[in-house]
């Protein structure tokens, strides 16, 4: 079913100037239980900015860490400027000219930002000494490059997110590299820091470095890549120069298939209200939200990264207070204080940090389904091991979960078996409303697509669902409305009808009018403004 | 110059106000020979939380560091003791070594069979105890058995100050530059600040560790020298309990136990409130068996104020309207 | 991911008792009847119920607080606090012994004064979120300095006769009340961890404290009753441990923390919490009595037997460790 293209190396033109600075070829990676990359390729050349396009779990993340010698390959080499390298630890490829700018911030909230930005080759005075001063003007020059104004002494922790970005930035920018490597480099940052960012990514064209680009965003990718590399499910399923292609065609390879036929048709009947949430707020993360999800409805809620879309969902579930608001259930006001609480009154939460928050690795399969519903397997608070095993098979079946035995560590699984468990785990509690967060995030397209066919299911036997999702083609696939969050606030409201990737693009980042125009663009009218 | 972080202008406030509150009743505490003498008698303390500081950055614990600090010291007393004629600066280096290698075999347990090291070190609190009262039988080296040189040299004045005190001050401002200036030293606050950012950074965090461990054990040798020339006793059972005091010592002085937060100025103040406390209840007519309740209370207070400090902000997702486009 | 679609998902792979023979209990009860069979070939005084049954006082105090605080280690929290409780429930049941009080009203003072040292940690921890570590090496220090400034350099004597059957009686023939109680304790937590739900949530708290918090476990009230029961065992231990003294000084039970936590570490619990079994620490506590009194039949001093058990806790900790290591076997980075 998957149809999958080859690198076509013949069918690349020459490099717009000259030699390849990086190739890698063959690499092989796996972990237990999961083959993150099988026989990638990449190329880098000289001022060209590569992006490198996948969707969650493509395997993009792996191979950064590949590059920056956090990770080993299993097979495959890495050559850089014709001579067969090794990486063994991050300081080898920092020392080869490589440099990047991770997704999560690499960076130490107790030191000074120029000790963040010089960490590992701060400068020296005779005596073997950091010497302080010149690292201080030297990351004042660095950070004056990228257009922040922030005080290379100022300590770390006293800084905003945004701010935090922009030292990650200056930090691989501080160093003579040859290749720079963006790891979603524009999630965190405003709309004008993006643009000095843009500004600063052509002046390092200018110079000659390579940068290897991943993002989400086509827009973006339109913009200012020159080359492209598309992964899926860890293989490199294409490459080539950004204007001999369109959106259209870089989806297809990324997905594998036309958008439309990723996601179940389904019928439901949309029923009363069961859940409605008005005057929402915490004092930090989210302000004024008030929305109604009714029954037998799939409410998606769209945002970038950091618009308080999880923040407001876990206040819903209990873990953290709303100073303003009220939530009701079934027309009932339900003050909800703890997660223990929301359960009961028939909320549940699929975490979007499954890791952390969702399966306990180190508990089996079965223990963590019934884990919320231990009232119901025991009996005078002792346990029933036959009970827990029952519902335990009763609800991963429905999942179709593949494991070795109900007695295997959760741990063990792969991440789309995981939030199988997760899943089953809240199913058993026979909730109301399920809040599904980034359900499918980095877990493979076979349960990606066993996911939405379950949601399919479960809103036709009446449950209603609240999904976060960051991947437009999901929202878009599966939602019957989508809210659309931005900066701790509801931006707009939209019927599915008609509503296109664009739309939402635009309500999410605040936007109106600027962004290149996308193949297929349509403007529905939004229910409610921005 | 760094300014000091408000956990460590706090601390030296709450010590003076303490300072003040006894100098109200009995000013003779109070005066510089006084004074000078508290931190002579801290000064121990201070190298060992010292050490104890650079463990906890790194998101380590060591509990064997008073066992260590008995085992040197009872080497070097039984080797004066035998051999009289080693000069004495050459028996506190062989001191340092005997500590840096005990610190290196708790490192190495840590780095290379990665066990946790609260595990690691109850372990070797226990052994090194055991190993003293093999080589000793279970005897005492009393003052007589040491020679002259041996229990002079932290008494022996110098500018006003007995040579202990120098010590102290000396370790001190070398722990200063050493963590403020390295990169070893910067690097032990990234290990425990965000060990998987470290490792992206290109830090070795098990090499780190390793290296905290041997460093504090080289700084429980001196120690071992300082406490039974001090003491002019060496025994299975000196410094006893004292590993829990060098922790409090550490908590006091706001080195959060999770690793990453705190300072040199911090750990000598926390050292410091111990050392006035104990030296000032015998002063104020409290009884001395009152100290230890005070250290406990003051541990509770410290961690609970530092929890409230490092309490992490909310992502203020909510910004000014005007600052959004 | 496997590509072959499994329909049946068995319930275990291999039968519990295949999985039993493998476990860590098992190793630990090899190591008993080892440690057992080596003294009593070494020495004719071993094999005598009387010797035995006095070898029993070695650890019976310790492993009843070891229990409690293998639930507290399993949920990923620590105790070092429960020497120095022990230290003030004695001193408090001195204190009431001179307000003359009776034999029934020290235990209830003993059992109280456990009880809210143990809340007070347990407050303190999940009331304001401190690091167990601290807070105890806090209240360390608080509960025995309390200790210290009642009796100071002094001593509670004169307890009533009844009053010492609690550490000295024997409830039948070489089988004394203490071991009887330490035999329920055992029971008790073993069925508390092991058969109930509350076990469970607390296996849960110990893997992954946000997950289980977000399965809706009430993750601050679970461990704020462990730490009443690691008090209340302690308070229990203090009862024990004074009787069969006769005395309470402030330094009683010194630097017991150490050895209880020894116990329940050699007993196969992770000290970063998440896994361990009562069983696994009942074997262990055994273990460390039977060597403690071999050690002493063949005259060892105490000291060096400190040796053995340092180095029996790092090797039982590093071996499976570097067992795993040097079959290559990777771990998840």
């Amino acid at each position: 079913m998957l149809q999958k293209a080859r690198t076509e190396n013949a069918d690349t033109p020459q490099a717009p100037s000259g030699q390849l600075v990086l190739t890698l070829a063959g690499i092989c990676k796996s972990f237990p239980g999961v083959r993150a990359l099988s026989d990638v390729s990449l190329e880098l050349y000289p001022g060209t900015v590569t992006a490198l396009i996948g969707e969650n779990g493509a395997g993009k993340s792996t191979l950064v860490k590949i590059l920056t010698g956090i990770y080993q390959p299993d097979e495959g080499t890495i050559r850089l400027g014709g001579r067969e390298v090794f990486f063994a630890t991050a300081y080898d490829a920092h020392r080869a000219g490589i440099t990047a700018i991770h997704q999560e911030t690499v960076l130490f909230d107790e030191l000074s930002v120029a000790e963040n930005i010089f960490l590992g080759h701060a400068p020296r005075t005779r005596l073997g000494l950091i010497d302080r001063a010149r690292m201080n003007r030297e990351a004042g020059t660095v950070l004056e490059r990228i257009g922040a104004a922030i005080d290379p002494q100022a300590r770390l922790r006293d800084l905003g997110i945004a701010s935090k970005h922009l030292v990650a930035i200056a930090r691989a920018l501080s160093v003579d590299a040859r290749i720079v490597i963006m790891d979603e480099p524009t999630a965190a940052l405003s709309h004008k820091e993006i643009e000095e960012l843009y500004e600063l990514i052509e002046r390092l064209k200018a110079e000659g470095k390579a940068i290897l680009f991943i993002s989400h965003k086509f827009d973006e990718i339109f913009r200012i890549a020159d080359r492209y590399t598309v992964f899926r499910d860890g293989e490199c399923v294409g490459a080539g120069l950004i204007s001999k292609t369109n959106h259209d065609a870089l989806v297809r390879l990324m997905v594998g298939r036309p958008v439309g036929q990723i996601f179940p048709k389904r019928k439901a009947e949309i029923g009363p209200a069961v859940l409605t949430v008005s005057g929402y707020s915490h004092p930090t993360e989210f302000a004024d939200i008030g929305f109604e999800l009714r029954r037998g409805e799939i409410l998606g809620f769209y945002g970038l990264v950091g618009a308080g879309r999880s923040e407001l969902m876990q206040a819903l579930f209990g873990i953290t207070k709303p100073s303003r608001g009220a939530v009701r259930i079934d027309g009932e006001v339900a003050v909800i204080r703890s997660p223990a609480e929301a359960i009961r009154r028939g909320i549940v939460y699929v975490p979007e940090e499954r890791g952390r928050q969702g399966a306990i690795a180190g508990l089996p399969i079965f223990q963590n389904v019934t884990l919320p519903s231990l009232s119901r397997t025991t009996r005078h608070g002792f346990l029933r091991l036959a009970e827990e095993f029952k519902l335990a098979r009763e609800y991963t079946s429905r999942l179709d979960l593949r494991a070795a035995s109900l007695d295997q560590d959760v741990g063990t699984l792969s991440g789309g078996n995981q939030q199988k468990v997760v899943i089953a785990k809240w199913l058993a509690t026979a909730p109301k409303v399920i809040i599904l967060d980034e359900p499918t995030k980095g877990i493979d397209i076979g349960s990606k697509a066993a996911v939405h066919a379950f949601m399919s299911e479960l809103v036709a036997a009446g449950l209603s669902i609240i999904m976060v999702s960051s991947e437009i083609p999901e929202i878009l696939g599966m939602s019957d409305r989508v809210i659309v969050m931005r900066e701790g606030r509801i931006a707009a409201e939209f019927a599915r009808e008609g509503l296109d990737a664009e739309t939402l693009v635009r309500a999410a980042a605040g936007i109106a009018g600027e962004m290149p125009p996308m193949p297929d663009a349509s403007t529905p009218a939004p229910l409610q403004g921005p | 110059m760094r300014l000091l972080k408000s956990r460590e202008i706090l601390l030296a406030a709450a010590i003076l106000v303490l300072l003040a509150a006894i100098a109200w009743r009995f000013p003779g505490f109070v005066r510089p020979a006084n004074l000078a003498n508290v931190f002579n008698d801290t000064a121990i303390l201070i190298i060992l939380a010292l050490g104890q500081m650079m463990v906890i950055l790194t998101r380590c614990i060591d509990l064997s560091m008073a066992a260590n600090l008995a085992l040197c010291g009872m080497v070097v007393a039984m080797l004066n003791a035998t051999v009289p004629g080693i000069p004495i600066p050459l028996l506190i280096l062989f001191g340092i070594g005997v500590g840096a290698l005990l610190g290196a075999f708790n490192g190495i347990l840590v780095w290379k069979v990665e066990i946790p090291p609260i595990v690691v070190t109850l372990g070797t609190l226990t052994i090194f105890r055991g190993i003293i009262f093999v080589i000793s039988g279970g005897e005492w080296v009393n003052a007589h058995q040491m020679s002259a040189a041996f229990k002079a040299l932290p008494r022996a004045p110098l500018l006003g100050l007995p040579m202990l005190s120098w010590i102290a001050l000396a370790a001190i401002a070398l722990m200063a530059l050493f963590i403020t200036r390295t990169p070893l030293g910067r690097a032990f606050y990234a290990v425990g600040g965000n060990p998987t950012a470290a490792v992206y950074t290109g830090i070795d965090v098990g090499r780190t560790r390793f290296l905290a461990f041997t460093l504090a054990g080289a700084l429980a040798g001196l120690s071992g020298y300082l406490w039974v020339s001090r003491y002019a006793v060496a025994y299975v059972d000196i410094a006893g309990g004292f590993e829990l005091d060098i922790i409090a010592a550490c908590v006091i002085g706001g080195i959060s136990i999770a690793g990453g937060i705190g300072s040199v100025g911090g750990a000598v103040l926390g050292a410091l409130f111990f050392g006035v406390v104990k030296n000032a209840l015998p002063v104020i007519d409290i009884s001395p068996f009152w100290q230890l309740a005070i250290s406990g209370s003051a541990i509770i207070l410290a961690v609970a104020f530092n929890a409230r400090a490092e309490r992490r902000q909310g992502r203020l997702i909510l910004r000014n309207r005007e600052a959004a486009t | 991911m496997s590509e072959t679609t499994q329909r049946f998902i068995p319930d275990r792979l291999e039968s519990r008792w295949t999985s039993l023979l493998k476990s860590w209990e098992t190793l630990l009860v090899a190591v008993a009847v080892f440690v057992f069979v080596v003294n009593a070939l070494s020495s004719p005084y071993f094999l005598n119920a009387w010797n035995l049954s006095d070898a029993t006082f070695n650890f019976t105090e310790k492993a009843m607080i070891a229990m409690a605080m293998a639930l507290l280690i399993i949920a990923g929290e620590i105790d070092l606090s429960v020497a120095a409780i022990i230290a003030l429930a004695s001193t408090a049941m001195g204190l009431a012994l001179q307000y003359g009080a009776g034999t029934p009203e020290l235990v209830l003072v003993g059992l109280f004064v456990g009880l809210a040292c143990g809340a007070f940690n347990g407050w303190l921890v999940t009331g304001f979120g401190l690091p167990s570590i601290v807070v105890t090496i806090g209240t360390m220090s608080l509960f025995r300095g309390i200790a210290y400034i009642i009796l100071g350099d002094q001593a509670f004597t004169g307890y009533p006769a009844d009053f010492a059957w609690f550490g000295q009686g024997y409830v039948w023939w070489v089988i004394s009340f203490e071991l009887v109680l330490f035999a329920l304790v055992a029971l008790f937590f073993g069925v508390l961890l092991h058969c109930t739900g509350f076990g469970r949530q607390v296996y849960a708290i110990g893997n992954n404290p946000t997950g289980a918090l977000f399965s809706g476990v009430r993750v601050a009230r679970v461990k704020f009753v462990l730490f009443l029961m690691t008090g209340l065992m302690s308070g229990l231990a203090a009862i024990c441990l004074t009787a069969r003294l006769g005395s309470t000084r402030p330094s009683i039970a010194f630097a017991w923390e150490l050895e209880v936590v020894t116990m329940v570490v050699l007993g196969g619990v992770n000290i970063l919490g998440g896994s361990g079994s009562i069983p696994g620490v009942f074997i262990a506590a055994i273990i460390m009595g039977l060597v403690t009194f071999g050690f002493g039949l063949a005259n060892v001093p105490g000291i060096v037997m400190s040796i053995f058990t340092g180095l029996l806790l790092i090797a039982v900790i590093g071996a499976p460790i570097l067992w795993h290591r040097l079959r290559g076997e990777k771990t998840l980075p």
